[in-house]
């Protein structure tokens, strides 16, 4: 296998030294049934900033979830530290969860959702003290979401949203934050706004690892990838191991990267080939290249590609 | 004044009005809990079951309160095991644990012929009994359930919002669970002479829902539920003094018109977020977040 291992590469976040902030070894992990993830030695550096990428149920969510120790069959060993994680709770974890697993009509105001994560502050108080509301306060300010403390969740936009749960990870200052598709259901704007903030947030020292599944994200993004499906495929620097054979192992599909500029863009090619396969059973192939390439947009001041307003058409 | 004062004059009354207020208020309480993890069907069926281990207890001579108790944490401790089980859904676990638990309490009397009397109080409730001991009974759980609330006030917030998250962040939910399964039981039982095993459910779930109504603050909706349940509690006493109609019947209609009033209110006012009062501006470029669900 040709994958791209931190031992390969110079690595700005993962690698075998000595300052790992998370190891796997020989780690398999799963629910009941068949491990989910098999396998799996890994090393993330302190200060890293990860993309765990790979197919739907590859086990994305159940690395990280195995980081935090909430996995209920691990074999091998999974240390934060250097100390072992158990069944139980993981200090110095931050966590985000996927914005569609909110119940965003539960009655609880920004505050109350951020508190959350500082809930073993003070376990037996049930008030918050002035210190947590000024922590709030400031770390709401911190993340450009000031002053919406009394809000409602349900009444944020997206990106807002997005920012209360991160508040709600970082409020207990994590060490390592550990994000499941964060980028999910969000605008591009959004989207890099996010990813930006943990651009700051991982220049602060924090450690961050989180799971996508836009490979044109990560490619642009993020200095560390690590591919997964049902173990490791390969881990590195995307701009090495987006490869159509690399990321065909872990998708199981035909995925073209185009290389242009710098830029790394990864494509799916099977609905190029349904394209012309339909388009040759219905015998239209030659017809519509033809058309296409008689076709004059410039000339045509009807065309819509054409005129002046196109960046307006749906 | 003498419409308040006169049924104070009675001792059944005075303990029938304590014993009201406190179970309206702890049902109020512990409800927002039952509502928002949408438990609300477990109250019902936990009901039921204790009525079986009511039955039991009867028939081995054994304490009210210790049978009733002990069956109804045992019952809920089932559910939440049945339902851990991912071929089973919750619904699914309280419907068979309740109803078999009902069953033997239904079996037992047709066997025995000999808590008749006992059976319809169970059913229907009998505030005009409530005894000393139940008072007691009452007042102890009503402050254990409130100190359980208080002190397990963030860890129980955090895995009601966030079930799934909530262990990552140090949150121990299976003893949590345990803990909560132990007052509802407490509760249910506490509250069976007040209102009956068919009416507990509306106690539980009513006030509650009214405050949802009310507020969009977790903090806020326990209060404004307690508050709500205490309320129907005391003035439901004194609206079945005077029409002479079942106490626990009367507290849940009345709980029953709040909730209805809560709708008409929050209808008429249409409920303005605050956001149409004083509009959050998005962060630069963003839409809002309705538009990408």
């Amino acid at each position: 296998m040709a994958a791209v291992t931190a031992t390969a590469v110079a690595s700005p976040g993962v690698g075998p030294a000595g300052d790992a902030l998370v190891r796997f070894e020989r780690v398999s992990c799963g629910y009941d049934g068949p491990p989910v993830l098999r396998d799996v030695d890994l090393a993330i550096r302190r200060g890293a900033f990860i993309g765990i990428v790979g197919p739907s149920g590859a086990g994305k969510t159940t690395l990280l979830r195995a980081i935090v120790g909430v996995v209920p069959r691990v074999e091998g060993r999974i240390t934060i530290d250097g100390r072992t994680v158990g069944r139980g709770p993981t200090a110095g974890v931050g966590w985000v969860p996927q914005l569609e697993t909110v119940d965003w009509n539960f009655p609880a105001t920004v505050r109350e959702v951020v508190l959350m994560g500082r809930w073993a502050e003070h376990p037996w108080r049930a008030w918050a003290t002035a210190d947590d509301r000024r922590r709030v306060d400031g770390l709401l300010e911190r993340l450009g979401i000031g002053g919406l403390a009394a809000r409602h969740i349900r009444e944020l936009s997206g990106g807002q949203q997005q920012r209360v749960f991160l508040a709600r990870a970082l409020i207990a200052d994590p060490a390592l934050l550990l994000l499941d598709e964060p980028t999910s259901g969000v605008d591009l704007k959004t989207r890099d706004d996010i990813l930006h903030l943990l651009a700051d947030l991982n220049g602060d020292g924090i450690t961050i690892v989180l799971t996508t599944h836009e490979l044109n994200t990560v490619a642009a993004h993020l200095p560390w990838v690590v591919c997964v499906n049902g173990g490791i495929v390969a881990e590195g620097d995307p701009d090495e191991i987006f490869t159509s054979a690399i990321l065909g192992r872990t998708y199981g599909a035909d995925l073209r990267v185009v290389r242009q500029d710098g830029l790394v863009l990864v494509a799916d090619a099977a609905p190029h080939r349904l394209r012309d396969a339909l388009r040759h059973r219905h015998g239209d192939l030659e017809h519509t290249h033809h058309e296409h390439a008689a076709h004059d947009h410039a000339s045509d001041p009807h065309d819509p590609i054409a005129a002046p307003d196109h960046e307006h058409l749906p | 004044m003498t419409l308040l004062g006169e049924p104070l004059g009675f001792e059944f009354f005075r303990q029938g009005l304590i014993a009201s207020g406190l179970t309206g208020a702890l049902c109020g309480m512990l409800g927002v809990y039952i509502v928002l993890r949408r438990m609300s069907y477990i109250g019902h069926g936990l009901s039921h079951s204790v009525f079986g281990g009511a039955v039991v207890g009867y028939v081995l001579a054994l304490n009210f309160y210790v049978a009733a108790g002990l069956w109804g944490f045992l019952s809920a401790l089932a559910i939440n095991a049945t339902a851990r089980r991912r071929r089973i859904g919750a619904d699914a676990a309280i419907g068979i644990v309740t109803t078999a638990s009902f069953a033997i309490g239904v079996a037992l009397i047709s066997k025995t012929r000999s808590f008749t009397r006992n059976f319809e109080a169970a059913l229907f409730g009998n505030i005009l009994g409530v005894t000393t001991l139940d008072l007691i009974v009452v007042g102890v759980v009503t402050f254990g359930v409130a100190a359980f609330i208080v002190l397990f006030y963030k860890r129980l917030l955090f895995m009601t919002f966030d079930p799934e998250v909530a262990p990552i962040y140090g949150v121990n939910v299976g003893a949590v669970d345990t803990l909560f399964a132990l007052a509802m039981a407490a509760t249910i039982v506490a509250s069976i002479n007040v209102v009956g095993v068919t009416l507990i459910a509306a106690t539980l779930v009513i006030p509650s829902t009214s405050a949802r109504l009310l507020t969009d603050s977790f903090g806020r909706m326990i209060g404004i539920s307690t508050a709500i349940g205490a309320l129907s509690g005391i003035v439901g006493m004194y609206v079945s003094y005077w029409l002479d109609v079942s106490s626990g019947a009367t507290i849940v209609l009345l709980e029953a018109a709040v909730f209805v009033g809560c709708v008409l209110v929050t209808s008429v006012r249409r409920r303005r977020p605050a956001w149409v009062v004083q509009p959050i501006p998005a962060l630069a470029g963003e839409r809002p977040a309705d538009d990408f669900e």
